[in-house]
């Protein structure tokens, strides 16, 4: 959205924004409840925010995308408070939360756990406020680019509600896909993050990069079962309260595993918690159902209601008492750092091809510092916006019919009936059992093979006949289609990374080693199923 | 073993209405959403409705009917009964319980 927004100020006529589930309702961002890393606090710097984002990248991070980041990132954070987006205050300024990996108070964020839905809000409102020039249409599922010549022209795509394939003309493209959380079976963002981005840059002919690099998130909620809540509510708990981290005989293991002391503090990166929490669990001493106990029972509860006030409320909803109850955490997907590569004004390998927001690689490593997903996304949406426009006044290629023909068919085709529902759910099984957190090379061929296998039952042809509306079989099927490429992604790249760094953790190479400190760039042939790395 | 009885409105516009009756094991602490998911991965994965957010109430997406009040799926706590299950009867019909729930201005036609 604000890559829509940024285009037509900087001059683009016609804007289509086009969006897999309702506009600005699906995706991670809304579903943000956390915090937001930027320099606007007093005294602090985009400088200093960058050392942070680089270090806690561990030596991948693309210095000068981070910059951009950091830089442009605090200068949106601003202006999205100009649009009322309403980040909390603390006396003059903006209230700020210090998160683990900053070397300050940098976070801001909206009440009560209203981050994201907040940030979409006053975007969805900014593309209204540009009126006419952007045409927004929600229920739009792009299933391949088109090219002609090396160039992307366009895109084809599926209408959801109405099951009609669409053509799509444009002189610059922008994916703003997001992640590829759906590919595990616990994850912290919508159903419709299948990284449909990265399986489009590469049928396209695009490089990905980092790809081995899935961020989990340490502390989702595990247990009792929460209803109407994020999983990823317990963060911005610790980050208020503290809290503390058990194991099941209820005693602190963090130190355990290589961490410091909390004290009551919240100061453990997420690459560390996620394993502190995992070996935990293997060693025998987990929660009831395979996670580590989090605690606020030592927190007063008029301090739990002044920090959370209503969400306090939905919590007993549930049954939760947090001055009494435990709660059950553990890891779950939540971020991936890897994407399509990008220059620094977001341009792909391929001339029409732009990227922005999560789906860009390089910009937080091997692991992203807390609070940089939101930054980013607006960060590297403004820079793509403008790039577009000006590639725009250039005029758009001739859109060739043919370049598109390939696409359709498969839209129009009609397969056997199958379910492609439950082959989704064994490719997240999959995922998550053998390219979790920790991987070894056993496991992840183990995956490779099973890959294989799901392709095979998958089939070329979506299941029963098109143009039916809101026909989830057929949708399942596409998004298997893509989800397939990107798991082959994550698989060939995380198999030649043989160390552990950051996200990517071998517990077959438990050193990080120096002669790995590059990036991975991935490319898929034509007519391949499977990307190769390339130099 | 405790099971839930789901009533599920079938079909899209101008088909005759029918309810398919699904059983399914009843776990405690579900959602109808969750309910609904586990039915298209498990017995039908043609069964339409509409989610994004799973579980977070940030897409408000899965309003249907449920006993013939106005619900989000994954709020509505599942429980070990019969519960029936209809689109948003004020909204044009998909197929089962999708609806067209899309600001006019963000729609194709």
């Amino acid at each position: 959205m604000y890559a829509a927004i940024e285009a037509v100020r900087q001059g683009a006529a016609s804007v289509l924004l086009l969006d897999r589930s309702l506009i600005g309702r699906g995706g991670a961002t809304v579903m943000a409840q956390m915090t937001v890393a930027a320099a606007v606090g007093p005294g602090d710097d985009w400088r200093h925010h960058l050392a942070d984002t680089l270090a806690a990248g561990r030596g991948l991070c693309d210095p000068a995308l981070a910059a951009l980041l950091c830089e442009v990132g605090a200068e949106c954070i601003l202006e999205m408070d100009r649009w009322k987006v309403g980040w909390a205050r603390a006396g003059n300024g903006f209230a700020q939360v210090q998160a683990p990996g900053h070397d300050r108070a940098r976070c801001v964020y909206v009440d009560f756990l209203s981050t994201g839905p907040a940030v979409s809000k006053a975007l969805r409102a900014q593309v209204q406020r540009v009126g006419d020039a952007i045409r927004r249409i929600g229920e739009v599922l792009v299933t391949d680019l088109v090219v002609q010549d090396g160039r992307v022209t366009g895109a084809v795509a599926l209408h959801v509600a109405s099951g009609v394939a669409l053509t799509i003309a444009a002189a610059a493209t922008i994916i703003a896909t997001g992640g590829l959380t759906r590919l595990y079976a616990r994850n912290s963002a919508s159903a419709n993050m299948s990284g449909d981005g990265y399986a489009l840059a590469l049928r396209a002919g695009a490089t990905l990069l980092d790809m081995e690099f899935v961020q989990f998130f340490p502390i989702g909620h595990l247990a009792p079962r929460l209803i109407g809540m994020d999983p990823i509510m317990w963060d911005p708990f610790r980050y208020k309260l503290g809290g503390r981290l058990l194991n099941g005989a209820m005693q602190e293991f963090v130190e355990r595993w290589g961490g410091d002391a909390e004290n009551g503090t919240y100061s453990t990166t997420r690459d560390l918690a996620t394993y502190a929490i995992t070996k935990e669990v293997e060693a025998g001493r987990g929660s009831p159902n395979g996670g580590a106990w989090l605690s606020f029972t030592h927190v007063p509860a008029a301090t739990l209601r002044a920090a959370f006030g209503p969400v306090i409320d939905r919590l007993a909803a549930n049954g939760i008492d947090l001055t009494r109850d435990c709660i059950e955490v553990s890891p779950i997907a939540h971020y991936h750092m890897g994407g399509v590569r990008v220059d620094t004004a977001m341009r792909t390998d391929l001339p029409g091809l732009l990227c922005a927001g999560e789906a860009v690689g390089g910009a937080n490593g091997a692991n992203r510092l807390s609070g940089n997903a939101i930054t980013e996304a607006l960060a590297f949406g403004r820079i793509a916006g403008a790039e577009a426009a000006r590639q725009a006044a250039e005029g758009a290629p001739d859109f060739s019919a043919a370049a598109a023909r390939e696409a359709l068919a498969l839209l129009a085709g009609e397969g056997p009936a199958q379910n492609p529902a439950a082959l989704v759910a064994r490719l997240q099984r999959l995922m998550s059992t053998d390219v979790g957190p920790f991987r070894t090379a056993g496991g992840l061929a183990r995956a490779a093979a099973e890959l294989a296998v799901l392709r095979a039952e998958l089939g070329t042809t979506p299941p029963g006949a098109p143009g039916l509306a809101h026909d989830l079989a057929r949708l399942d099927w596409l998004d298997l289609r893509q989800m397939l490429l990107v798991a082959e992604a994550v698989v060939v790249a995380a198999t030649a990374r043989v160390e552990s760094r950051g996200a990517h953790q071998r517990e077959d190479f438990p050193e990080m080693s120096p002669a790995w400190e590059r990036n991975l760039p991935l490319r898929l042939r034509a007519g391949a199923n499977v990307p190769e790395l390339v130099s | 073993m405790p099971t839930t009885t789901l009533h599920i409105r079938r079909g899209g516009p101008g088909e005759a209405p029918r309810h398919d009756v699904f059983e399914l094991r009843f776990e405690p602490g579900e959602s109808v959403l969750d309910a609904l998911r586990r039915l298209r991965i498990g017995t039908d994965p043609t069964l339409a409705f509409r989610y994004a957010c799973l579980n977070a109430n940030a897409c408000k997406e899965c309003m249907m009917l449920l006993d013939g009040r106005v619900v989000y799926a994954c709020t509505a706590r599942l429980e070990a009964r019969d519960m029936r299950l209809d689109p948003l009867p004020n909204k044009t019909l998909l197929r089962d319980l999708a609806t067209v729930i899309a600001p006019p201005d963000e729609r194709l036609d």
